[in-house]
Formats: C-alpha cells, structure tokens, sequence
C-alpha cells in the first residue's frame, strides 16, 4: 500500500507542474460546454417570421399582433395559402410561419380549441426551437388571459408545432450530455495514454517495471490521480451546465455521478489499454484522437441520429463506449428515469472498462517477455 | 570461495530465429563488479534484463541473489537495483522527490527515507540541489543520483546497463568511483559497457560476441592469455574473427 501511495502522489505532482495537463483537464472541458451550450441560447430578437391567416377574424388579429409586439418577432410577410409556406422558409427569410386555421376565432369561443401551428425552419435545429418555445409561451399567455377575461368558456389553444427539413428533432439540452460524453472520455483516455507512454520514453518505465511494482499497481497508480481530477472535472461542467444553461437534472444526481465516474474509468482503461499498443507519446495521441473523437461524435447519437444510418453504422454504434453513457445519461437528466431504466447501459459500461483492464494487464506482462 | 550471487546455466534466448544469447554459463560473486563487455548487438543488454526480471530466458537456469528467476521473480525485484541507460529519474520531480519515490516504491518506511536522504545528500555533496527539478541538472550529476537512487534501498545486486553513456571523463570517473564505494559495501555490480578502459575498472570481465561468451575472467588474467596490452585490444582481437565468419 505504502508502494502505491507513494506512485499516487509522484502522479499528482506530474500533474499539477505541468500546465498543459492542467489545462487539458479543466480549461477545455468548461470552454466544450460554454462553446457548444451557447450555440443552444441564443437570445432570439426581431426573429423574422410569416403568418398565413386563413381566419382573418378579431382573435387571430389578436394574437398576430401580440406576437409581433413582443419585441421577438417581427413579422415579415403575410402569406396568402399554404404553397407559400415552403416558398418562404426555402428563401430563408424568415424562421418560421404561424399558420391560422379556417375560422380561428369562431372554433375557439364554440368549441373552445382551434387550429393553429408553426412550421419552423429546422436546418438551425436549435434556432428553430427556441422560435417555437417562444411562439408557444406567448401563445400560452394570450390563452390564459382570454381565459381569465372570458369566465365560463375555456380556451384551449395548443399550437402544433412542425419541423421542416429536420423532423428529427430532439431535446434542446441534448447538446450538454453530449458534449459531457465526449470531452469526458477523450480527456481520460488522452490523458492516461500519455502518462503511461511518456514514461515509456523517458525510460523511467524500465526502472518501475523491475522494481517490485506490479502491472496491476502501475495501473491503478496511474488511474487513480485522473479518477479524482476527472471528478472534479465532472462537477464544474454540471455546475457550469446548470450556472449558465439551466440544464436541468431531473433524476438523482447520484445515480448521475455514479454512472459519470463509471465512464470516466472506462476512458482512463481505454487510455491504459492505448498506452500499451503505442509506442510513443505521438501515436498514443493519434489513437486517442482519431479512435475516440468522430466515432463519438458520429456514432454516439451525440449530433446525428443512429437510426437514421445505414444498418452497419447502428451495429458499429455498439462498440462506441460514449453512446451508453449518453442514452443513461440523458434519460437521467432529461427523463428523470432510475438505475431500472440505464442498467443495461451501465452493465455494458461495466464490461467494456473490464475487457480493457485485462488487455493492458495482459498487454504489460507480454512485454515482459 | 565468495558467496555466488548470480549463477547462470546454459541461458538461451531467443527472438524468432534470432539467437540473441547463445547457452551462457557464468556466475558472479557477492561484491564483485562484474563487466560485461560487447559490440552493439552482442546480446549483453539481453542478457542484463533476463537477469534483472524485464525479460524471460527462452530456456536455461538463471538464479539470482538466491532465487529462481522463472518461479521467484518477485523476491528477486525487492533484491535488486537497476539503473538504465536512458536514466530512469522523473525531470519534472526535484531531487528529494525522486529518492522519496524509488525509496516508497521498494518499500521503505517514511522515516527512514528521510534519514537515509539527508545523509546520502551529504555524501554526494548535493544538499543544495536537494529542492531543484531533475530536468535542470548537468547529465554527469544525474547519473550519479540515478545510481545512488538504484542502490538506495541496499540491494544486493545493482545491474547498470551502460551507465555511462554520454559523459564526460571526468563525470565517468567520478562515477565509477560511485560503483567503487557500493562494492565495497557489500554490492555486487553487474555493469555492461563498450567503453574498453571501463573494463579495465571491473573485477572480472565477461566478453561477449553474437550472442555467445567468448572470454571471461580478470582482466589481467585475459591479457596474459592472448599476449594483448590492453582490454581493447583483448576485444578487438577476439571480436574481429568472430565478425568476419559471417
């Protein structure tokens, strides 16, 4: 034990001298969140948009003005049928149309529901829903006064909103498990193939590898100082995440965490398992980046849906360790599920961190031959 | 007759088809400094790290400070020290820390690393670099504290693989007088060099060509038996033959 508390400590002082490690590990994942979660926040401001009123009565009027003075939007043009729709949206010049159905305002106060929707122009996924959250609220809004103005009649007035060129579209907090997914598992296993192989090339490996160390104490030696770093790591994006976007974290933050720090050692022996086949610093980079970084990207359901691809892309999905942790993760803080719905995705974790544990081990000692 | 501290039996190694260590057969005794001599590519580097645990023999026996490298690899870790020929300290580490490491490493208690620094700092004369980072120090310097960090916890065997590559006369002089001061504690060396007046150092000499020993004994001993004035021309007159069979 006192072998190994001695490795620890040797690892956090690498760590902590050096600058670009410290970096690596803390600056880029908050600067990942801040980038790519502020491409999901945009302020939304005079936001072109149509309106195609069918109806053209006193409620329509209404809520069409009410839209257009709220300082979001401004209308751009006023469509007479539903073939200009595409027209407008293909031109681009505005970002949406709010449609009115035939007899709006009549079907309203009789029925108490009435036809309405909003086509959003979905090449700008984030953009288009942030116009449809906004269009709804106000929506909503208008609702409910003329709901407390008119007692006796209930307004229903749930617009139905369309995603045109992008139907796929999904959460708008996906961008931050995403984004978590990817920065995590690139840091660890980056991090962890570069101590292992540095030391290679300093030849201070050779002077561990005959000392009574045994591969498995070089191993936890080098995992453990990243494991704590790399918590730390976790907890300012999820606090950045919920500071800045608001992210919200439905499930239990524990069972959040727990399963974080699974993933986290499953990068930090993905990057063991790296450190073994590379020979130097530069190629253990090179297999880190180039085996981690687009198939995460691609293939981890991060960006672009899987099942959308070609069947052998969803069976290679499989392999890529980030697209369990995001399917649990964002049903943990988006869904607000338990451990019953994210255990399958925890045993596959589980699994994979032990195939790459045994393989180094495995690894070391056939160099010792 | 000295304790034997390494004994050798008709070690062979093998990679593929090539032999890189052809049935040698010596032993070292305790506090000897052993050199084993031979041009780049005689299989003394492979021989070395057999012996020091990094590597296991094809076939053959190979004991070491009492145990069997095959089944007690282990014991023999904790009874050896090693020092390679890329130097084998942390640069980004000061001097104390790195002697701290190796120290906890081979499991020394805290205490006693702490007494044990303090006087080989003075030993060494290097109490003022003791707080300064590896990476700043001149290379003849860090050779001398990679070998005081590889006999550190008193082994009984330190196996060096070219400790001197790259040095001045002087800093190699100052260091063998470093491996002089271990022997005569009691530690054996067992030291691989091309350096030909570094042989002249040791007590015994191993001569090595392709894989196979040629010549060993003292090294007055060997000038005697083929008439040469010098180790080097010993080498040079025993390694040539043997280079242009091929």
């Amino acid at each position: 034990m006192r072998r190994l508390l001695g490795f620890i400590t040797k690892e956090f002082i690498h760590i902590f001298r050096d600058l670009r490690t410290l970096i690596v590990l803390f600056g880029i994942p908050v600067t990942q969140i801040l980038l790519f979660g502020y491409v999901i926040t945009m302020e939304i401001n005079d936001s072109s948009i149509a309106i195609l009123d069918l109806s053209k009565d006193e409620v329509s009027l209404n809520l069409s003005d009410r839209l257009c003075s709220s300082g979001f939007f401004r209308q751009k043009e006023n469509l007479n049928g539903y073939d200009d729709i595409e027209r407008v949206l293909r031109s681009g010049k505005v970002k949406a149309v709010v449609v009115f159905g035939e007899g709006f305002g009549c079907d309203l106060i009789t029925r108490g529901k009435a036809s309405m929707s909003i086509i959003a122009d979905g090449t700008e996924p984030n953009y288009a829903t942030l116009v449809c959250n906004y269009i709804t609220a106000i929506v909503n809004d208008f609702s409910r006064e003329q709901n407390e103005v008119e007692t006796g009649t209930v307004f229903l007035l749930q617009p139905e909103v369309r995603m045109f060129f992008n139907p796929e579209l999904k959460d708008q907090f996906m961008f931050v498990p995403g984004v978590m997914a990817y920065v995590l598992i690139i840091i660890c296993a980056l991090m962890t193939s570069i101590t292992i192989t540095r030391e290679k090339e300093f030849g201070t490996m050779e002077a561990l590898l005959v000392s009574p160390l045994r591969a498995g104490h070089i191993i936890v030696g080098k995992v453990v100082p990243y494991m704590v770093l790399s918590f730390v790591t976790l907890v300012v994006i999820l606090w950045v995440s919920w500071l800045v976007f608001e992210l919200p974290i439905r499930g239990s933050l524990g069972l959040l965490i727990g399963i974080s720090m699974l993933y986290i050692l499953l990068g930090l022996s993905l990057g063991i398992f790296i450190s073994t086949i590379s020979k130097n610093m530069q190629q253990a980079i090179f297999i880190s980046l180039m085996s981690l970084l687009l198939p995460t990207i691609i293939l981890s359901g991060f960006i672009f849906p899987v099942e959308n691809m070609p069947k052998a892309y969803d069976v290679a999905s499989y392999l890529v360790p980030s697209k369990y942790y995001l399917i649990a993760i964002k049903n943990i803080m988006i869904k607000g599920l338990g451990i019953g719905y994210v255990w399958k995705e925890t045993l596959a974790m589980c699994f994979m961190s032990a195939i790459f544990i045994l393989l180094s081990i495995k690894n070391f000692k056939e160099r010792l031959q | 007759m000295r304790e034997v501290v390494i004994r050798v039996e008709n070690l062979v190694k093998r990679f593929g088809n090539f032999v890189a260590n052809d049935h040698l057969n010596f032993e070292v005794y305790e506090g000897e400094i052993f050199g084993f001599l031979g041009a780049n590519g005689a299989g003394k580097t492979t021989a070395l790290r057999i012996l020091s645990g990094l590597s296991s023999p094809t076939s053959g026996n190979v004991m070491v400070a009492g145990f069997d490298a095959k089944r007690q690899g282990e014991k023999i870790k904790r009874n050896i020290g090693y020092m390679c020929q890329r130097f084998s300290l942390y640069n980004d580490l000061t001097v104390r820390e790195n002697i701290t490491l190796y120290g906890g490493i081979y499991g020394m208690s805290s205490g006693l690393i702490k007494q044990r620094i303090d006087e080989l700092l003075r030993q060494l004369e290097f109490e003022e670099y003791a707080d300064r980072l590896i990476g700043g120090l001149p290379l003849g310097l860090k050779q001398k504290l990679a070998f005081s960090v590889a006999i550190f916890h008193e082994p009984k065997i330190v196996f060096l693989d070219e400790p001197t590559g790259g040095v001045d006369p002087i800093a190699r002089r100052q260091f063998w007088e470093e491996i002089y001061a271990a022997a005569a504690r009691g530690i054996t060396v067992f030291v691989t060099t091309h350096y030909m007046d570094e042989a002249e150092y040791c007590d015994r000499v191993c001569i090595m060509d392709q894989g196979r020993i040629v010549a060993i004994g003292t090294p007055t001993a060997l000038k005697q038996k083929y008439g040469a004035s010098s180790i080097e021309d010993l080498f040079v007159g025993i390694a040539r033959p043997n280079a242009q069979k091929e």
